[in-house]
Formats: structure tokens, sequence, C-alpha cells
């Protein structure tokens, strides 16, 4: 089902019609989340309401690591079979996952002031998700830096590779430097430590997050595909531009 | 094997005969150093607590400074398609130019580290550890960094984009080749560090040479 929908011109059609369904779905599902884990939500007996940045924090973080390996797939099938969807996946999902792992430092140091009583510290898991950031920029950074596009792309597919590679060297390092955050308490043996109330909001949003993650996907994988039609045509004429609604491989367009 | 070690050769002795590329690398680390007392003030006690960081770091930066003598210069003349063209696997030829390169720019810093130690005031009974650290963890820097100078080949402003890849990469190296000198200081043995900074080291060994010979395959395409 996937190689069929591997096809540029298949993939525009279908993905138009889902956009807005997924649109409207991620909308609703993070509607709800929010009113329920900001609102109905009962405080923490520990924490009291400062555990409902946790409810924003945890998804993003979810999201921050679950992209990195989406890029990487996408990366390794770019480079095994030579997709242009597949590149074309890989990097409008970098900006989104970058964002991503943004918005978890950031709440995650509005936690952390409240909590340790520091927006920063040397913590094991706050360092490899920095580090998790700077791979994210250099892999935008590498993919944007030459005059063809092409070479970009593989150049940033070998490293989004390297850095899959390295991340789990990067974190058991980071871990063995320092460590002060809370152990994982909801992906453990044993079960979940965190009580249903608080966990059923956290995976709506979670949801929600998933969901937009993938709408703004879609979104960005059409404007990129309508980009390089709109280059085609105003390089080559309507009948590049043809040849590009079949599935034959993208002719290289350099800036114009 | 004689034509990886032409290579090798070939490489030391262009890095030797321009005279001052060997130099600048050197000099741009103890100054590196230098700068540190200067900025974080001359109390000993306080520059002994963070002379290895300090000088791990600049043997980072130094390592991340000599990165584009690796390809660029063959890149830019045309020797590189003629390496590739040769019967030589390119992953050896990776390895043959990290190993230059390693010879070149991290033992001649491992080398200097001790007295560089002596002036930012490290425990003299670490300094042998933080030698041998350097002198175990700095092949990785090489491996390493032989990839991300591949990567960046034709690249606009590839000395800033090799920096903002490869220190995430360089972060374990760090970590293990400074804990080792703590665990001296706090008197635990350093033997796990060591042994950690030598597994770093082993697995770039041959990951990194595959990693940048396809790398440097997409970039002669």
């Amino acid at each position: 089902m996937l190689t069929r929908l591997a096809n540029p011109a298949r993939f525009m059609r279908v993905s138009g019609v889902v956009l807005p369904w997924l649109g409207g779905a991620s909308a609703g599902v993070l509607g709800l989340g929010l009113v329920w884990s900001l609102l109905l939500a009962p405080p923490d007996y520990q924490q009291g309401e400062s555990v409902r940045i946790m409810f924003v924090h945890v998804p993003s973080a979810i999201m921050a690591e679950g992209v990195y390996y989406l890029i990487a797939v996408a990366s390794a099938v770019a480079l095994v079979w030579r997709h242009p969807l597949a590149d074309i996946a890989a990097q409008a999902a970098a900006p989104l996952g970058a964002g991503f792992t943004a918005v978890c430092l950031a709440t995650g140091s509005l936690w952390g002031r409240p909590m340790w009583g520091a927006w920063w510290v040397w913590d094991a898991r706050l360092t490899s998700v920095l580090v998790l950031f700077f791979l994210y920029l250099g892999y935008i950074a590498l993919v944007n830096a030459f005059d063809d596009a092409s070479r970009g792309a593989r150049a940033g597919a070998l490293l989004a590779l390297v850095g899959i590679v390295d991340l789990p060297i990067i974190k058991f390092s980071v871990d063995w430097w320092n460590t002060l955050h809370q152990p994982a308490s909801i992906l453990r043996a044993g079960g979940p430590t965190i009580d249903i109330s608080l966990l059923l909001p956290l995976l709506v949003m979670a949801a929600g997050f998933g969901l937009l993650f993938l709408w703004m996907l879609l979104l960005r994988m059409r404007t990129a595909l309508n980009e390089r039609k709109a280059r085609a045509l105003s390089l080559y004429g309507p009948a590049a531009a043809r040849d590009e609604e079949s599935a034959a491989p993208l002719p290289e367009a350099r800036p114009v | 094997m004689t034509p990886l070690l032409g290579l090798f050769w070939c490489e030391l002795r262009l890095s030797l005969r321009q005279g001052g590329d060997l130099g600048l690398v050197l000099g741009f680390f103890v100054l590196a150093v230098l700068m540190f007392p200067f900025g974080v003030g001359p109390e000993p006690e306080l520059l002994g607590r963070t002379a290895a960081g300090i000088i791990w770091v600049a043997a980072l930066l130094a390592s991340v400074l000599s990165l584009d003598r690796l390809f660029a210069s063959d890149y830019a003349d045309g020797g590189l398609d003629l390496i590739a063209l040769s019967p030589a696997p390119l992953e050896l030829v990776v390895l043959a130019k990290g190993a230059a390169h390693w010879v070149t720019t991290g033992l001649p810093l491992a080398l200097i580290s001790p007295v560089l130690a002596i002036l930012v005031d490290l425990d003299p009974g670490a300094i042998p550890v933080l030698t041998l650290g350097l002198l175990i963890g700095t092949p990785a820097l090489s491996l390493l960094g032989a990839i991300a100078a591949a990567l960046t080949l034709g690249a606009r402003r590839p000395g800033v984009l090799v920096t903002l890849l490869v220190l995430p990469l360089y972060l374990p190296p760090l970590i293990f080749g400074t804990g080792a000198v703590e665990a001296v200081l706090a008197a635990e043995g350093a033997r796990a560090h060591l042994l950690l900074l030598g597994a770093v080291t082993l697995a770039a060994l041959p990951l990194a040479p595959i990693a940048a010979a396809a790398a440097l395959r997409q970039a002669l395409d």
C-alpha cells in the first residue's frame, strides 16, 4: 500500500482528500485533550497545578524523538530506493521535529523552575534532548547548504543515519555523566506509575500531537511537491510539469 | 596495502611540508587553553578542577579546525576523483587519511597536553590519565570528523557547518575523557572511563570509514 502511495501524483490526490479530515481530527482531539488536561484533570498531590505542564511536555518529547526516527527511516528508504517522496518526507519532517524539541525544552525549563528550583540543570535527559535539538539543526543546515538540492538531500540522509547510530551512544554517555530527571514512568515493567486520572488526558494529548504532526507533515510535503512543480514549469515549460505528474524521477531544478 | 601506505605517507609529508599546518593547530590548541585562566581567574583550585575540561574542549576545537584538510583540497583540485577511481576501497582510503590526520593533530595534541596541564594547575597525579585519555580518544575525533568533512564537501560555508555537525558527535569522547580525570581526582579508578573511551574509538574505527566513504561517493557523483 505504501509503495502504491509513493507515486507522487497518487500521493497528491490521496493526501488532498485526507488532509482536511486530518486537520479536523487533530483540532478536535487537541481541543478535547486541552480542556481535559487543563481544566478537568485533578492537580497532582505533590506538584499541584504545575503538573499540567506535563500534558504538553511529555507529548512533545515523544514527538521530538519519534520524528527523528521517522527521518532516519525515510532517509534509509531514500538512500536505498532513491525515492523522491522519501527525501521530501524527511526534509518536511525535520523542522517539525526541531519545533517539537524546542517546545519540549521550553516547557521542561518552565516546569523545572517550580520543581527543581532552576530553569536549567545539566541533567542527563535534558542534555540529550538538547543534543537532539542540535542534531536537528545540523540536519536542516546540511540539507540547505548545497546549490544542488539532490546533493543536500543525500548528504542529509547520510547524516540522519549517522545520527541514529550515534544517538544511543550519546544518550548512554550523557546518562553516565549525570542523572537527576525522574526515571521513565509510563513505559516500564510493572505498569505505569502515573495515576489513571492523569494518564488518560496525557494519552489524548499525545494522540493529538501525533495527528497534528501528521497533518503538518502532509501539508509540508504537498507544498514541497507543488514548489517543485512550479519550478519545473518556470524552467522547462508545461511538458516538464506533465512529466512530473507521472512517477518519473524529478528533474533536478537549480534555484533561479 | 601499498597504495594506502603511500597515501598515508603522502598526506603526512604534505601536512608537515606545507609548514605551519601542524604548527597552526598546535598554536591554536595552546592559545585556546591559555585563554581560560584569563577568563575564569588564576585561582589554582578552580583551574585545577576545570583543567581536564579545558584541555579536552580545546583539543576538540583544534581537531574540528583542521578537518577541512582531510578532503577539501583534494576535492577542489580533482585529486579525490582519481583516488576514488583507484582500486583501493574508499573506506580504507578514509582510514588512511584519518590516520594521517590523527598523527598530525590528535597525537601531537596528546603529547603536549602534560605541559598545558601543568599550566592550568591539574593535579600532577592525574596528568598521565589525561594524556592516555587523549591518546585513546583523539582517533575517534579524527574518524567522526571525517564523516562531517566528507558530508560538507561542496557545501556553502563548510567550516561553520562542520562545527555544527561534528560537535554533538564529539560529546561521548569528551564525557569519558574528562570523566577519567575526574575519577582520578576523586581517588576512584579511571579504568571504566578509559575502557568506555576505547570502546567509542573501536566502534568508530569500522563504522566511521563506511559512513564517510558513502558521503564521499555521493559528493563525487
